[in-house]
């Protein structure tokens, strides 16, 4: 065997991060980081004052307590200046990341955060400009160097920000379909699944993984599947759902079908379905009888002379 | 080299258990030794637990359904448990059908399917003083 | 020898995915033998794991490198794996796409109604993959090789 993979050590690293940081081009600029840094790290005490005052100046940051605020600043002000130095984004990523996850669900939206890195841009910028500022070449290089360094760690942690923004989001709104489907156990190993709605191929996707892990976890041995309340559905979810049946019967598991329309009806004989492999009951009550029947039991009235109405 | 895949004899069964990821030969590997431990051992079902599998494809498939014939052939019945949610609904899409392999969720319902099984045939057979 | 064939699946309902990005390649995996089958397929893993797919989406993605890599081993002496991720509206999609330089696909509608092979398998492997897919797309050429790329969405 001859494998020859590029990468192949490096963990998928900052995928959809153009504005990782590149290291500095050369040694002098290094250098020159190197010193900004130090001088930075110097004076650390003082800027985070200015940083804090000028973010609650700007009304940022408001749903966090006073040092809570200072605590955060601490943290994203080390991180950033390992950034800076080291040009190494890697630090820093995971930092915006868990920033996100502490502030997102506490309602901080993505233009305080990434005000505050601009902040702390200029806070920075400002210091330099103090230090360097008497000498013009000096300065240049200095800002030269900075400047770039600075608006790339901006973008990383704004992107990283609205990318676990965008998380959170979709598992919200995974959440929300997961309600609108409720497996029930109704007996030990039995499950019944009412369908009611639109079967979108999302809500299709989101389906068959409920029903598999429902399985697994109730030790399942057979479902009944009612759908009475679906009108209708298309050949993909259609297809779907019979892959889902399949799947199921070999995690060890019986499907049972009931409420077919007719017009599902059509698009399952359309999609030439098998029926071997897809055991249907006209109705939910028959579609329970069947299935406790699998399960060796019997539903019989608790009193055998009450007519059969009684166990409605 | 450390065992992909461990066999052992639990009353008149043989449970065997992939203990990681298989590579092709390694199927060929289990399916010789089983094919050839049944008749040794004069077991009557074999449960194999692919619970640690991450994938099962089209070639794994072929020859997990083949490896059943060969092991129905020498007199047992093979079983096959854990196949994770995920695996069962890509073998589903993929079309890959077990050709009549039962499957049970856990080794716990996959000896019980056994053990009902043999209750079941020897049930209708006479016992033979 | 001309392009044999082009195919994608029918576009699916309320599919608008214009203006999708796709980012530069993340992976590029050789496949000449049978263990790297399984390297290419945990990388896919990974990708779609770290990218939010469910359990299922990445076994499927899985599934299909399987697929892929091992045609590519048995009928096209090897090739590449190269997976890469296409963002679009809401959901972030893993393409992978399988390239060899082996004799190619000359019965390619036989091959994708499926149950036909040359190697004595079901048969079932393009077809399976065609269907797994959200988007499929098959460039073949005899004597020249064959490229799939296959693109399924989180969402
Ligand atoms: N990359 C390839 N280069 C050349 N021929 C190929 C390639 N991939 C597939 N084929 C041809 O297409 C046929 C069908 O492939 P497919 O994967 O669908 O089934 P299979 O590999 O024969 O069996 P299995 O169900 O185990 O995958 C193969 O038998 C082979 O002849
Ligand atoms: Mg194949």
């Amino acid at each position: 065997m001859s494998t020859s993979n590029e990468k192949f050590d490096s963990p998928l690293s900052d995928l959809e991060l153009p504005t990782a940081i590149e290291p500095p081009a050369d040694r002098a600029s290094t250098a020159i980081l190197r010193e900004i840094v130090a001088h930075l790290r110097q004076r650390r005490a003082q800027l985070l004052e200015a940083w804090a005052s000028r973010i609650s100046e700007a009304g940022f940051l408001t749903a966090m307590s006073a040092e809570e605020v200072l605590e955060e600043c601490g943290a994203m002000y080390d991180n950033y200046l390992a950034a800076v130095e080291t040009g190494s984004s890697k630090s820093l990523d995971s930092y915006a990341h868990e920033l996100s996850e502490r502030t997102v669900t506490r309602g901080v939206g993505t233009h305080e955060v990434v005000g505050t890195v601009l902040l702390l841009r200029d806070v920075l910028a400002k210091s330099l400009y103090a230090e360097y500022g008497q000498n013009q070449d000096n300065l240049t290089r200095v800002l030269g160097a900075y400047g770039p360094a600075a608006s790339r760690i901006a973008t990383m942690v704004a992107v990283g920000f609205v990318r676990e923004h965008e998380h959170i989001i979709r598992q919200q709104q995974e959440a929300m379909r997961k309600l609108s489907t409720p497996v029930l156990t109704i007996h030990e190993r039995l499950l019944i699944l009412p369908i009611i709605g639109i079967l979108d191929p999302q809500r299709a996707r989101q389906l068959t993984e409920q029903l598999l892990e429902a399985i697994r976890s109730n030790r399942a041995k057979v479902v009944v599947m009612d759908l009475t309340g679906v009108a209708t559905m298309d050949a993909p979810v259609a297809n779907n759902l019979v892959q889902t049946v399949g799947a199921a019967r070999l995690l060890g598991a019986e499907v049972i079908i009931t409420g077919v329309s007719p017009e599902l009806a059509r698009t399952l004989v359309t999609i030439g379905v098998d029926l071997e492999k897809l055991a249907t009951v006209g109705d939910l009550r028959g579609g329970i009888e069947r299935a406790a029947r699998l399960l060796g039991y019997k539903v019989v009235p608790i009193d055998e002379t009450t007519t059969d109405t009684a166990t409605e | 080299m450390q065992k992909k895949t461990t066999i052992l004899q639990l009353r008149n069964y043989l449970v065997a258990t992939v203990q990681t990821t298989l590579v092709d030969q390694d199927f060929i590997t289990l399916r010789d030794r089983l094919v050839s431990q049944v008749g040794n051992s004069r077991c009557t079902g074999v449960v194999l637990d692919v619970s640690e599998l991450d994938v099962l494809d089209s070639f794994c498939v072929r020859t997990l359904s083949d490896m059943a014939r060969m092991i129905r052939l020498r007199g047992a019945d093979m079983l096959i448990v854990g196949i994770q949610p995920g695996v069962a609904f890509s073998m589903a899409q993929l079309g890959l059908d077990l050709d009549g392999v039962p499957t049970a969720l856990d080794l716990d319902e996959g000896l019980a399917y056994l053990d009902s099984k043999s209750r079941r045939s020897s049930g209708r057979i006479p016992a033979w003083h | 020898m001309a392009l044999k064939d082009s195919m994608r699946p029918s576009e699916l309902p309320g599919d608008n995915r214009a203006g999708t990005a796709e980012s530069p390649v993340t992976q590029r995996i050789r496949i000449d033998a049978i263990p790297d089958i399984v390297t290419a397929r945990q990388h896919g893993r990974e990708l779609a794991d770290r990218y939010g797919f469910s359990e299922t989406q990445a076994t499927l993605i899985a599934t299909v490198i399987s697929e892929l890599s091992r045609n590519m081993v048995l009928y096209a002496q090897g090739g590449t794996i190269s997976l890469r991720m296409a963002h679009g509206n809401p959901s972030v999609g893993v393409v992978i796409r399988a390239e060899d330089h082996g004799p190619g696909i000359p019965n390619l509608d036989r091959v994708m109604m499926g149950g036909y092979s040359t190697s004595g398998g079901l048969g079932l492997g393009l077809c399976g993959v065609r269907r797994i897919a959200d988007e499929f797309r098959i460039d073949t050429q005899e004597g020249k090789g064959t490229t799939i790329t296959v693109t399924k969405w989180s969402e």
